[in-house]
């Protein structure tokens, strides 16, 4: 009865360097996710996990456990070093999106996914118009009318609360909070039926949080867009998320309903996790 | 209707590297439309039971076998997260011994959102949380607040209508009544028997076992605690 997932990921992995004969062994013990002899930092291990259509799959792991590098990877940001994607709306979930040439990703990543950057500055060129930042993706989508374009990133910079008038400004002139919500409107404004959103909310104040997660659950309720929520933070986690991920040390340690992972938590290390928001 | 066999459920605690032990060998069948009550001490595991049923605690032993309409007989155990998410939103409701609220959504934002779940379009949805909210009492001049301001019995009655407007085949009651008066008390049994009528089945506990005896079709007593906690 249910539709294919939208988005299933295979054993992602993404490692910084070679490896060598100790760290590629099955069994090899690392330091955290580092290898003593080479030094090589296996970031992702065999992520797998499915995506389903309008739902919010949660992300949560201690600082360094591989939630941005899993963003990225899917963003195309980095390359993925082994593991297959599938998107259902490329190709109809038949083809590995990682294998696929730069002119595809570069594709995907316009028209399929919608990121937000757990730091501004990697999303947003500070010192150009918001609109511009806005437009740019819409451009990059494939889009060349002009008025339909600064239409569009009009309603989305009303959507996610920005005063119009304020739309020639450029994202430096802003707070966090708005910083943010200027990246939900650049993410949004290609319309994808995906969206990532990496700690939007970390760093901002508690009412400015209050605001931005207002603002991701109502873009889901109305959009009805499937999102993956990146936090460190469990409450956030448990506003937003139907499901959720825990990760340690580049691995899925644990997943389930969001209320089981926090009312029944199996690991031990999800168990300090949760004591630690009580 | 629903079927629980030989339950079991024990905690690990890693830090203190103990197992506690909540439930076993819990035994139970209800029928369609019947309502089971569930009494017992505090601590026996009563609250265990129902978490179990709604799928936020994982039993180590036993089935819990449930007809649904959608997926016909399942032991929800080995129920996927995706199928236990259609269950809560379609089939399964949950009023909990507390209300939890979602930041910044008003009372009947709420509980429109519940029916909204449940795959109401939005004027009825509108239309029902108005009647529901009528139904419980809820004054006027708080629907349009947040919760986290409400007295106790306010929430509690939020926290039924909530599930109530649903109109879930089965729902799971976990002492909803404990801080209300006598008159929110009766709208409660209103409510529940109005249920009862359109053939929803419900799993209660209640302290007040005068306001359980008019209701139950059934009642199970929880044996003695059996929470010892043992090293693991
Ligand atoms: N370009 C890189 N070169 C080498 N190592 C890297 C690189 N990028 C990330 N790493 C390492 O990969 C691991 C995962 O980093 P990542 O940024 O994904 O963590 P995170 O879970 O997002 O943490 P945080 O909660 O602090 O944002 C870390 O050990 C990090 O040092
Ligand atoms: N999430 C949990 N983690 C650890 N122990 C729990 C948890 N939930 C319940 N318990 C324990 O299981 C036992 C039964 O609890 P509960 O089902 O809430 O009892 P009741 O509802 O009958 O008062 C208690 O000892 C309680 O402390
Ligand atoms: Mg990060
Ligand atoms: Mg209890
Ligand atoms: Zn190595």
């Amino acid at each position: 009865m249910f539709d294919k997932p939208i988005l299933q990921i295979k054993n992602l992995s993404k490692q910084y360097g070679e490896g060598c004969s100790y760290c590629q062994h099955e069994n090899a013990k690392l330091e955290r996710n580092f290898c003593p002899v080479c030094k090589t930092v296996y970031a992702c291990k065999n992520i797998s996990l499915d995506l389903h259509r309008g739902e919010i799959l949660g992300i949560v792991g201690e600082s360094g456990s591989g939630k941005s590098t899993l963003m990225k990877c899917l963003y195309f940001d980095e390359e993925t070093t082994t593991g297959e994607g599938f998107l259902t709306d490329y190709f109809n979930g038949n083809e590995n999106i990682f294998t696929q040439s730069g002119q595809q990703k570069r594709f995907i990543r316009n028209s399929l996914l919608g990121m937000v950057y757990q730091n501004p500055m990697l999303g947003l060129k500070m010192d150009f118009s918001s609109i511009s930042n806005i437009a740019e993706k819409q451009i990059a989508a494939g889009n060349r009318n002009v008025k339909q374009m600064v239409d569009r990133s009009n309603a989305l910079l009303d959507k996610v609360n920005i005063s119009i008038k304020r739309s020639k400004e450029p994202p430096k002139n802003f707070s966090g909070g708005m910083q943010q919500r200027v990246q939900i409107a650049k993410a949004l404004s290609s319309n994808p039926p995906i969206l990532l959103l990496d700690e939007v909310t970390t760093g901002l104040d508690l009412s400015v949080q209050a605001a931005v997660l207002d603002l991701i659950k109502t873009i889901q309720r109305v959009m009805q867009i499937s999102m993956i929520v990146v936090s460190h933070d469990l409450a956030v986690i448990r506003m937003l998320a139907d499901r959720t991920v825990v990760m340690l040390n580049g691995q899925i340690i644990e997943e389930g309903l969001t209320d089981q992972i926090l009312e029944d938590p199996q690991h031990a290390y999800t168990q300090q996790l949760v004591y630690s928001l009580l | 209707m629903i079927q629980v066999e030989k339950l079991q459920k024990y905690f690990t605690i890693h830090h203190l590297n103990k197992r506690l032990k909540a439930i076993e060998d819990i035994s139970f069948t209800v029928k369609k439309g019947h309502f089971l009550g569930i009494v017992g001490k505090s601590g026996s595991g009563k609250s265990t039971i129902l978490k179990s049923i709604y799928g936020t605690y994982q039993p180590q032993a036993g089935a819990i076998y449930y007809e649904s309409e959608e997926f016909g007989n399942i032991n929800i155990l080995s129920a996927t997260p995706r199928e236990m998410i259609h269950l809560r939103k379609y089939e399964i409701g949950y009023v909990s011994q507390f209300l939890s609220v979602m930041p910044r959504t008003t009372a009947f934002e709420l509980v429109e959102q519940s029916a909204l779940e449940a795959g109401m379009n939005s004027e009825q949805a509108v239309k029902e949380a108005k009647e529901t909210l009528k139904h419980f009492d809820l004054d006027e001049s708080l629907w349009h607040n947040y919760p986290n301001y409400f007295s106790g019995g306010e929430k509690l009655r939020l926290n039924i209508a909530r599930a109530v407007i649903k109109k879930p085949r089965l729902l799971l009651l976990d002492e909803p009544t404990a801080s209300l008066d006598d008159a929110s008390k009766l709208k409660v049994r209103e409510s529940i028997e109005k249920l009862k009528q359109q053939g929803t089945t419900l799993i209660g506990i209640f302290h007040d076992l005068e306001f359980m005896e008019g209701l139950c079709d059934e009642v199970f007593t929880m044996q003695k605690a059996v929470v010892n906690a043992v090293e693991s």
